[in-house]
């Protein structure tokens, strides 16, 4: 049986990290809870966030900034914007009260399906994640801590300046509570730059910047390699993605 | 670890990554929240969590120490139904009933939200999470909105079978 590691403060959190050796970290445990239950997963120690004091939400400043530990319930009824939008799919309002923002960023693929739906929105929103491990606590865009090496991180907050342009979004899932992205396209555009954020297409959310270079939304598959699963297959992805792009882009437009 | 349950404080020894479903269940033997698909993905697992309605199967014990649960247990006795309970019984929305804890536990949060008639979509979206295998989930839906007019007293007396008709029928059975 793992051993459970309780911090009550960020610090101690950070602490108890270290440089990530040997330590599971244990956000809303929706992913991880079932994976240790059914014997599948066996961490040797699981740094439990549920005390850490990391699930501050602060939106009253021109920079929304949001705790590792903040649930989804928590910030769909605390924001009101692109991201919202995608948290809203995530699940049932039950798997929500439990489910964290920290927890769906470092989420790897289930079986059969995608996870990680808000990497598109905070891509798109130009987020930055707050993070500690080896080398101490760093601050980088969202589209490099995901491409870097996330599993030695704990995620400290996410935040990204208060939109003030216009966003858009498409979704692609079959029409149930429980089923999971097959394509996710988040754009927001801000004094002429645009940033597009994709996800539900494969292990981890992209950022699109051929799209954002050339306004061509069939440029998207430079910057994206759609995998097949059991919701749709990469040959299916590949068609719906420049699609979902484009209804996007003529949606900003439009706005 | 500490959880009070339906009202009862209980001493907990199982350990701290062990589902709430499990503790319930086993340690417990609190058996109305069903071990379905123990990932998430059926509902009947779900029990109120300091009064909201969240998967037992998904939540670790440590994470609600101290925390206050409801389970179908709590809500209503064999002879003095809760109204969600007394519409699922009186409206047919049970069948193999392995769903129903959860269904009536997640449907009783609801009305104790909206405090007034629920619409067809507000239970769409409560219960949406939630499967059943039997029922189609229209009696289920309209068993909720029943309650919540408050609809539901007394199980009236079933029909009596016109000449000829097999003497099984139920009200809004297909039987
Ligand atoms: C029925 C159901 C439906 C779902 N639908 C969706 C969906 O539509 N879209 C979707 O994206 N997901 C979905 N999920 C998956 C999951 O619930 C979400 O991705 C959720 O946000 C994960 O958060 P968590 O806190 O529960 O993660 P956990 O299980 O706690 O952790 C997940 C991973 O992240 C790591 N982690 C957690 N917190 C941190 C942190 N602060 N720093 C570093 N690493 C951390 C963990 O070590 C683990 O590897 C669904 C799950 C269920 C059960
Ligand atoms: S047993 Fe918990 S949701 Fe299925
Ligand atoms: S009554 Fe059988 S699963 Fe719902």
């Amino acid at each position: 049986m793992a051993a459970a590691l309780i911090p009550t403060s960020p610090e101690e959190a950070a602490s108890l990290f270290g440089e990530g050796k040997d330590v599971t970290v244990f956000g809303g445990g929706t992913i991880l809870l079932p994976e240790i239950a059914a014997g599948r997963l066996h961490p040797t120690r699981a740094l439990m966030l549920h005390k850490s004091g990391l699930d501050s939400l602060d939106t009253s400043g021109d920079v929304v900034r949001i705790g590792a530990t903040t649930t989804l319930a928590a910030l769909i009824d605390g924001t009101d914007d692109l991201l919202t939008r995608f948290a809203e799919h995530v699940g049932d309002g039950e798997v929500r009260r439990t489910a964290t923002v920290g927890g769906n960023l470092c989420a790897t693929p289930g079986i059969g399906a995608q996870r990680g739906d808000l990497g598109a929105p905070l891509i798109a929103l130009g987020a930055r994640v707050r993070s500690t491990g080896k080398g101490g606590e760093r601050t980088e865009p969202v589209e490099d801590f995901l491409s870097g090496d996330r599993a030695g991180r704990l995620v400290l907050s996410i935040e990204y300046d208060r939109p003030n342009g216009n966003t858009a979004c498409q979704m692609m899932r079959r029409r149930h509570a429980h089923s999971y992205a097959i394509v996710n396209v988040a754009v927001c555009e801000t004094n002429g730059e645009l940033r597009v954020g994709i996800s539900g297409v494969g292990a981890m959310a992209v950022r699109a910047r051929s799209v954002e270079q050339s306004r061509n939304p069939d440029d998207v598959l430079k910057d994206v390699e759609p995998v097949s699963d059991a919701l749709a297959s990469a040959d299916y992805r590949r068609k719906m993605l420049p699609l979902l792009v484009r209804r996007a882009l003529d949606q900003l437009e439009s706005a | 670890m500490n959880l009070i349950v339906n009202g009862r404080e209980h001493e907990i020894t199982s350990p701290p990554l062990t589902p709430l479903l499990h503790v319930l269940r086993e340690e417990l033997e609190i058996t109305s929240p069903k071990a379905g698909c123990q990932q998430g993905g059926c509902g009947t697992c779900t029990v109120l969590v300091d009064g909201e309605p969240r998967r037992s199967c998904l939540t670790a014990i440590a994470t609600v120490d101290g925390a206050s649960i409801t389970t179908l247990e709590g809500l209503g006795e064999a002879e003095s139904l809760s109204p969600v309970q007394a519409a699922f019984h009186e409206l047919y929305a049970a069948q193999c009933g392995f769903c129903t804890p959860g269904m009536v536990v997640a449907s009783t949060a609801l009305l104790e939200r909206v405090g007034g008639p629920v619409s067809r979509e507000d239970v769409l979206e409560a219960l949406g999470g939630h499967y059943c295998r039997c029922t189609g989930y229209v009696k289920i839906v309209d068993a909720v909105m029943a309650a919540s007019r408050g609809e539901v007293g007394e199980v009236r007396d079933m029909p009596s079978p016109e000449d000829g008709e097999p003497d099984v029928t139920i009200k809004g059975s297909p039987a």
